[in-house]
Order: C-alpha cells, then sequence, then structure tokens
C-alpha cells in the first residue's frame, strides 16, 4: 500500500510526460499575453487566479478585441463546462474528504491532472487516501503552468513563430486520448466530435466545445442502452 | 477593469471545477452514468484538438496545402505504435518544422 507521500509523488511522475505539452502552451499563453499588450503581472496573475489554458487564450484573445465583458465571461464558462464533467467523475473519489480538500482539488482540476488521477483511480479501487495522486498530478502541473508562463512573459516576442510550438496544444490532447482510439466505439465518438467541432466552430460564445461534446455524449447515451456496455461499470 | 474580469473569469473557472464535486452525491452516478461519463474525454477533446489541426486562426478550413494534417497524422502514428505521450509530441512538432522549413 502506498502512503500518501508515495502518492504524491506517483502523481508527479505520472503526469509528468504531459508537460511536454503543458510547458510549451505556458510559454506560448505568456508571449502571447505580452503580444495582445497586458501587463506582465497581468499576464501572470490570470495563470495564478484562473489556471485554465484554453480559457485564459479565449479571455485574452477577446479582450484584445474590445469584446463586451459579458461575452468573455460567457466564452470563458462556455471553455470550461467541460470541469462539470470532470468534477461529476471525480466527485465519487474525493466526496468524503473536507471542504478545503474539496476546494484545492477543485482548482487544480485541469485536464490533464483529470485525465492522469482519473485513469489512476480507476485501475487502483482499493487505495486509501488516493485524492493524494490528484494532489499530484494538480500540484506538478500548477507549478510548471507558473513557471512556463514566467517564461513566455520573459521570452516574449523573441520566440520565432516558425519553431511552431503551439501546435503542442493537439498533439497534447491527441496523445491523451490515443489508447482509446482501438476501441471503435471510442473512435467514433471522436471523429463525430471533431468533426462537429469544425462545422460549428465559427458558432458565437466558442460554443462549439459545447457542441461538440453534446453530440459525442449523445452517442455515448444511445450506446447505453445496450445492456452489455453497461455491466462492467456496474 | 481587467482584475475584475480575471477574478470573475477566476471565480466562474473555480465554480465549474467545484460544483459538482461538492454537490454530487455517489447514489447519482448509476453505472450508466458512469459509462457516459467514461467517454468523455473521446467527447470534448477532439473539439479541441480538430480546429487546430484542420483551420487556419480564422477559422476557415484548411485542406490542401497544410503541414498540420500530415504532422498531425504522423504523430498519431507514432502514438499508436510507442505508446509514448513525448515521442508523440515530438514526432509531431518536428515533421510540422520540417514542413514548414524545407
Amino acid at each position: 500500500m502506498l502512503s500518501e507521500n508515495q502518492l504524491f509523488k506517483k502523481g508527479i511522475i505520472d503526469v509528468s510526460p504531459s508537460l511536454m505539452g503543458v510547458f510549451p502552451f505556458g510559454i506560448i499563453y505568456g508571449a502571447l499575453g505580452v503580444e495582445f499588450g497586458l501587463s506582465a503581472l497581468e499576464t501572470f496573475m490570470m495563470s495564478i487566479i484562473i489556471f485554465a489554458g484554453s480559457s485564459q487564450l479565449v479571455f485574452m484573445q477577446l479582450f484584445s478585441l474590445n469584446a463586451n465583458p459579458y461575452v468573455i465571461l460567457g466564452s470563458v464558462g462556455a471553455v470550461n463546462a467541460r470541469h462539470f464533467l470532470y468534477g461529476a467523475v471525480i466527485s465519487e473519489h474525493v466526496n468524503h474528504l473536507s471542504k478545503p480538500w474539496k476546494i484545492t482539488l477543485s482548482y487544480l482540476l485541469t485536464d490533464q491532472a483529470f485525465m492522469f488521477s482519473n485513469k489512476y483511480f480507476i485501475e487502483n479501487k482499493k487505495v486509501n487516501n488516493i485524492h493524494y495522486h490528484l494532489l499530484g498530478t494538480g500540484f506538478m502541473l500548477w507549478f510548471m503552468w507558473q513557471i512556463s508562463t514566467l517564461i513566455g512573459i520573459i521570452l516574449g516576442s523573441f520566440i520565432p513563430e516558425e519553431l511552431g510550438l503551439n501546435f503542442a496544444i493537439p498533439l497534447t490532447f491527441l496523445a491523451l486520448i490515443i489508447n482509446d482510439l482501438k476501441k471503435p466505439t471510442y473512435l467514433l465518438i471522436t471523429l463525430v466530435s471533431g468533426t462537429v467541432s469544425i462545422l460549428t466552430f465559427n458558432f458565437p460564445l466558442k460554443a462549439y466545445i459545447l457542441i461538440s461534446a453534446a453530440s459525442g455524449i449523445l452517442i455515448a447515451y444511445l450506446y447505453s442502452f445496450r445492456d452489455e456496455n453497461v455491466k462492467k461499470f456496474i | 477593469m481587467i482584475w475584475i474580469l480575471i477574478i470573475s473569469a477566476g471565480i466562474i473557472t473555480f465554480l465549474t471545477r467545484y460544483s459538482m464535486i461538492a454537490i454530487v452525491k455517489k447514489e447519482y452516478l448509476t453505472p450508466k452514468v458512469r459509462f457516459i461519463l467514461s467517454y468523455i474525454p473521446c467527447a470534448i477533446f477532439p473539439s479541441i484538438i480538430f480546429p487546430l489541426i484542420f483551420l487556419d486562426p480564422s477559422g476557415v478550413f484548411m485542406f490542401q496545402h497544410n503541414p498540420r494534417i500530415l504532422a498531425g497524422a504522423f504523430a498519431l502514428m507514432v502514438g499508436i505504435f510507442t505508446k509514448n505521450i513525448i515521442a508523440t509530441i515530438i514526432s509531431g512538432l518536428a515533421v510540422l518544422y520540417l514542413l514548414n522549413n524545407f
């Protein structure tokens, strides 16, 4: 049985591969913040206060276009709506914890922390104090996000565009779902969601993420009517 | 003004993460719900991946003369065969860099 300290370290180690995608993302975010005319302090504090990469980029883009504040906040909410689903999945593992724990783990609940800790939760159902794994993945991502934001702010416009570092963002998310793509139903849902996201990309309020997710979940819902699919989740 | 916006965005982001953790009771998560939730990464992440590969920065579909498609496909193959996240990302970045510069 792993101790709390070992679980924390296991989380840090498990999430490390994804830093290859997170770190360049943070550098790009920091550099873009300066380019969009935000101060270094504003750019950095967004990483502390919001701590959600894609929402921070959407926020910055819309702010630089002088968008209506409610449109900006609505867009941030829309991009972040996927967290409802992460929270719902994670809740069964953190339900017994105190409020400060829940608040801390919620603040740290990013895409990658969810992906890697949820994977560990599924594979290690009987482990005690398993939330320390999420604390590890969450803390590591948080720390690296702040460091990479700072580096991006400092490097600013010095990063040559032809390096194409922002391409690491889709590659990271691709790497995260690659094992699921071998299963036909997961592959189908991936293709449907991706196609819908392209068709609806220019819809207002960045709603394309929500619409794509809804289309994918609808297919999963239809699959759930076949009892043999649901059996292994009892 | 920007500070009010940043703090509001931070609160909204936190609430999307916290609300389900604070409210949901385990009994709500029936096997059927958990089955559906297991598909969520596959339902959401493609909507981040696909536009960044197939669309240009202004949101227009770009199929011909789009090196990101080839780079993404190469990374996909590397990912399937190596099961290595770092290899997947680096191979995709390398192919894109080569296609863009040579």
